[in-house]
């Protein structure tokens, strides 16, 4: 089980961090929503998985799941909503001063990059 | 009184000057005075139990987590560099009053001397290594303003520049240093690491140390070859060249090498790396000096020599040296400083420094041309004088050494060499400013100066004449007590008297003098010979380097910063990479001993479904709103994956948050272009699919690697005090509104300023406002459907229910502010969506700014209520109530913060979608008939 969640945060990652490195704001924003879910798995699981472990006080003995990292995703759920909202407005009002959606503010003039970066 | 008072005092002295200076320049002198001479008291106070040879300490705890602490201490070396310190001070200030014109800024100036002045003391009286190397630093950035003082000259700027890049270089280097000793030593504190003489000796960074060490002390000392930086330093006004360059900061690095002489020293390499460094600046220093024209030049380059022969005294490997050694830091800053300040005196009253233009002086200012006469003699070595003393003790001792092995002889020899020169040097000074013939076109017709600008200049020759006469009565205890602080141990036998007999250091004294005259009788040839050379002028080729450098710098700059986010994303990624891997590989297997879960079929699915949603989100990105769908299927597995895996608190937050994200996105996706034009080239993208896989790999193995090994948690304390110290039965509750509520507290803090930020950055905002879809088909102009808005109406008070229940619950049952806020938001959302902006506007009159703010502001009352009944910011209450009807039930003063949480995320939440999906209803164009 461990080995399959492990997998699913590598290609969140994975997938997060490909949508991050490209040019328009939209997929970065999407980009770093995955990405967000994959740190929040990640930091989820270093308090290790357990299934059907309780998650609330009982009477008696009981197994109980680490709740310090439940703790810190959920607010960094509420924060990572703030930081994706504050970036997309971010884009919308660089689209709307700039006139265009690139990330650089500035549509790229020449396509290839290895060009481009020779120009001064 | 405590030794803290003793930089503490100028400390804040130097805000005196800056209040004062309006009172008139006398006053302002005088009030500036007040501070440092009450330190000085303090100082000679102290002097008597020091002088008898206590150590006297004193501390303040300054960081004590990192077992820093401000601490002093006051042995003979710092008693003596003190009241250099003060001292010299003093009568700087006094002579500044006169030399400033009415047009220089006194407030600003005095207030630069005296942080300087606290630098200093700083040093000299630190007990903990750390603290002696930021007031190092200080030194140094105090006399970069003190050099640049007037800053309208090209030169003071270049010239402050270079001191503060070559000594600040040095301080870099100190710092290395330092924290190798205290690595170790295992601690900063000077007392132990003075005791620690073997441990440093013998460990493997001894070299490394010693190296450091001494770079922060030739810089600071003007050592060959980081000479250049003191005479370019002379742009300076001359009070700061009298203080700083004669008798102060640059015996900042003498002290270093003296106050660590007890650890450091003793080696061969010691022996070596010092005598030589100081023989070499020693001779460079003496022999330059006789060819500058300008009398500030020839007092530097005298001032690098003099240097350099304390460095050479400290440098052999006897300890009798040591003491010549201290002797003559005391007399070279009495018989330098006086010699600076004629040099400002005869600037001030004639408006040259120019050798080849003042001559005869003597005819116009008697007075002053005596006293120089004198100080230049003492430095020349003139017997009845100090110079000559310590001179004499110096020759001595070179006879005495064998620090270069075979080649000792070296030594007497070279520094006979240098005495040559000195005397000749001296001789220039005496004679060309105030005889040979007539001054050649002055700016002014030269004049005694003011009465008291004189009365520095007095005090100092004076106690020329006194050292150099009675050695033993007027010198001798503060000698005695500073060298056998330098030598950690007794100071050997010596006599300060003046007359030792006929004996080799007199023969050597008598060539030097011999010399000298017959070098300065024919210096024209000597003159002649030097100007064959090129002058290479240290400021050039230091500009050169310096530009260099910058070119370097913004090469390097120039490809890493291109203005383009991918390739700072990239780069940083790569960075991470590098960072990541060596410790990855010393990992020898991901997997560790604990027991793993067993797979299951829904286990599968479900990742099945996250991994392909990933996938086609990523696949599909460039049209946007199916990526959108399929992201929403990732979240939604998310929040599915939290509730499988025992955390319900997260299912539940992660649901709403998805449903708002979703939300969100959808409406930004209306003011952005609908699809992403393929831009990257395949090259491009195969890259950035390796680098996110690279990354992406090593996570997913982190991951991995962690979730298998054994668990060493803090939580179990929070299981155990939940209930009983929180009032909670739910944990992670507890955690966030009770054991770690501050920082709930920022959180929603950061929400609330998100959200703002936000309405400020849609406020006037120029809308992008497609009117249809990227295919041209117009959004559609249907009213809102009936049945979805009487659904929503009728789910509204529903919807509230629960979210009430669900935030009263929280605190012992999954819940609480966090979702109970997101559910409310969304039930208020869902009116937005089935009813339109508008319909809601009348309907709910709520202020979303207003309900952040006073939710943070119930939150943080909250908190400061703890403080009525005398506990910590933020320490909860609770307790259990009996109601007939009700039954029992809980308060907890942790449920009016989570309503504080509660109301800042609802008011978040809706001031970021309310606001936005405003603007696309109320100004949506709207395609007329004609144009479908």
């Amino acid at each position: 089980m461990e080995m399959l969640y492990a997998l699913c945060v590598g290609i969140l990652t994975t997938s997060g961090i490909f949508l991050t490195l490209r040019g328009r704001t939209f997929p970065v924003v999407v980009g770093l929503t995955l990405l967000s879910y994959a740190v929040n798995l990640f930091l989820f699981a270093s308090g290790r998985l357990g299934v059907d472990d309780a998650a609330v006080l009982q009477e008696g003995p009981a197994n109980y799941t680490d709740p310090l990292p439940q703790a810190l995703v959920l607010t960094a759920i509420v924060i990572g909503f703030a930081m994706t909202a504050f970036a997309v407005i971010l884009a919308m009002r660089a689209r709307a001063d700039l006139g265009n959606d690139h990330v650089d503010g500035r549509l790229p003039t020449i396509p290839d990059e290895s060009t481009a970066r020779e120009k001064p | 009184m405590n030794l803290i008072w003793v930089p503490l005092l100028p400390l804040l002295g130097t805000l005196v000057p800056l209040l004062t200076e309006r009172a008139g320049r006398t006053s302002c002198a005088w009030a500036t005075s007040l501070l440092p001479a009450l330190s000085l008291l303090i100082v000679l106070f102290h002097a008597p139990a020091v002088l008898s040879g206590a150590t006297l300490k004193s501390s303040l705890p300054w960081i004590p987590a990192l077992d820093l602490e401000l601490a002093f201490r006051l042995d003979g070396l710092a008693l003596l560099f003190a009241l250099l310190i003060l001292g010299m001070g003093l009568l700087i200030i006094l002579y500044a009053r006169y030399y400033l014109s009415p047009k220089d800024s006194m407030g600003r100036f005095y207030s630069y001397l005296i942080l300087f002045m606290t630098a200093m003391l700083g040093i000299v009286l630190s007990n903990n290594l750390i603290q002696l190397w930021v007031f190092w630093e200080l030194t140094s950035i105090s006399s970069f303003l003190l050099i640049s003082f007037w800053s309208d000259k090209r030169e003071a700027r270049r010239g402050a520049r270079m001191a503060l890049t070559v000594t600040g270089a040095g301080g870099m280097a100190l710092l290395a240093g330092i924290l190798l000793i205290g690595n170790v030593v295992g601690s900063y504190d000077l007392d132990r690491v003075l005791a620690s003489t073997i441990q440093i000796r013998n460990s493997g960074y001894y070299p490394a140390i010693l190296i450091l060490m001494l770079l922060g002390a030739f810089t600071k000392s003007a050592q060959f070859p980081f000479h250049f930086w003191l005479p370019h330093a002379m742009a300076a006004p001359t009070p700061v060249s009298a203080y700083l360059h004669s008798a102060t900061m640059v015996k900042a690095g003498i002290f270093l090498m003296a106050r660590f002489y007890p650890v450091l020293s003793g080696t061969d390499m010691w022996f070596l790396i010092v005598s030589l460094t100081g023989l070499i600046t020693l001779l460079t220093g003496a022999y330059f000096a006789l060819f500058k024209h300008d009398l500030k030049g020839l007092l530097a380059y005298s001032t690098i020599s003099h240097l350099g022969l304390i460095t050479l005294l400290l440098g052999m490997d006897t300890k009798l040296a040591a003491v010549a050694a201290i002797f003559h830091i005391i007399n070279h800053a009495t018989f330098k400083a006086s010699l600076f300040m004629a040099a400002g005196i005869i600037d001030h009253e004639s408006g040259s420094r120019d050798m080849r233009k003042l001559n005869g002086l003597w005819k116009y200012m008697p007075y002053t041309a005596t006293l120089a006469m004198v100080a230049a003699s003492a430095m020349a070595g003139v017997p009845l004088l100090n110079g000559f003393l310590s001179k004499e003790m110096f020759f001595s001792e070179t006879l005495h050494q064998s620090t270069l092995g075979a080649l000792s002889w070296l030594v007497p020899v070279l520094a006979t060499c240098g005495g040559v020169f000195s005397v000749a040097y001296s001789l220039r000074f005496i004679h060309d400013v105030f005889f040979n013939g007539e001054p050649i076109d002055l700016p002014r017709t030269p004049h005694e100066p003011p009465r008291y600008m004189k009365l520095p200049v007095e005090i100092l020759v004076a106690l020329c004449l006194l050292v150099g006469v009675l050695p033993g009565y007027v010198i001798g205890d503060l000698l005695n007590s500073a060298s056998s602080a330098v030598i950690q141990g007794l100071v050997p036998e010596y006599s300060l008297a003046i007359w030792h007999g006929f004996n080799l250091p007199l023969a050597m004294s008598t060539i030097a003098f011999i010399g000298g005259l017959v070098i300065y009788y024919n210096r024209k040839v000597l003159f002649q010979f030097q100007a064959q050379f090129p002058e290479a002028d240290a400021k050039e080729v230091f500009e050169k380097l310096i530009q260099l450098l910058m070119a370097g710098c913004r090469w390097l700059n120039d490809r890493l910063e291109n203005g383009s986010l991918q390739r700072y994303l990239m780069l940083m990624l790569l960075f991470t990479v590098a960072l990541i891997v060596t410790p990855m590989m010393t990992l020898n297997q991901p997997a560790g001993d604990r027991p793993q879960l067993p797979l299951g079929g829904v286990e599968i699915t479900g990742a099945a479904l996250l991994i392909l949603g990933a996938l086609a989100t990523v696949i599909w990105h460039r049209k946007r709103m199916i990526a959108l769908i399929t992201l929403s299927i990732v979240g939604l597995i998310v929040s599915v994956t939290f509730a499988r895996f025992s955390a319900p608190d997260l299912a539940l937050t992660q649901l709403s948050v998805e449903v708002v994200t979703v939300i969100l996105l959808m409406l930004a996706l209306f003011f952005l272009p609908q699809r992403t034009p393929k831009e990257s080239s395949p090259h491009q993208m195969m890259r950035d699919l390796a680098i996110s896989a690279l990354v992406g790999g090593m996570i997913g193995t982190l991951c991995y690697a962690l979730m298998t090994r054994p668990l060493h948690s803090i939580s179990d304390f929070f299981l155990a005090n939940s209930k009983t110290g929180g009032g909670g039965t739910n944990v992670v509750n507890v955690i966030l509104v009770d054991f770690r509520g501050f920082d709930t507290l920022g959180e929603i803090t950061v929400l609330g300023i998100a959200a703002l930020g936000i309405f400020k950055l849609i406020n006037r905002m120029r809308l992008f406002m497609p009117a249809g879809d990227e295919r041209g088909r117009p959004w559609s102009n249907d009213r809102y459907p009936v049945i979805l808005a009487t659904v929503s109406q009728l789910l509204l008070p529903l919807a509230l229910l629960v979210s009430v229940y669900i935030f009263l619950r929280g605190h012992n049952m999954p819940g609480g502010g966090f979702i109970a806020g997101l559910i409310t938001a969304v039930a208020i959302i869902q009116q937005y969506v089935a009813n339109g902006v508008d319909f809601i506007k009348e309907r709910l009159r709520l202020n979303y700014q207003w309900l952040i703010g006073s939710g943070l502001l119930i939150a943080t009352l909250t908190g400061i209520g703890s403080w009525a009944f005398g506990r910590p910011f933020l320490t909860s209450w609770f307790g259990h109530f009996h109601l007939p009807l009700v039954g029992d039930f809980e308060l907890a003063s942790a449920m009016l913060f989570d309503l504080g949480v509660y109301l800042t995320v609802i008011g978040a939440t809706l001031l970021i979608l309310a606001n936005l999906g405003k603007l696309t209803t109320s100004e949506r164009p709207v395609l007329t008939k004609e144009e479908l």
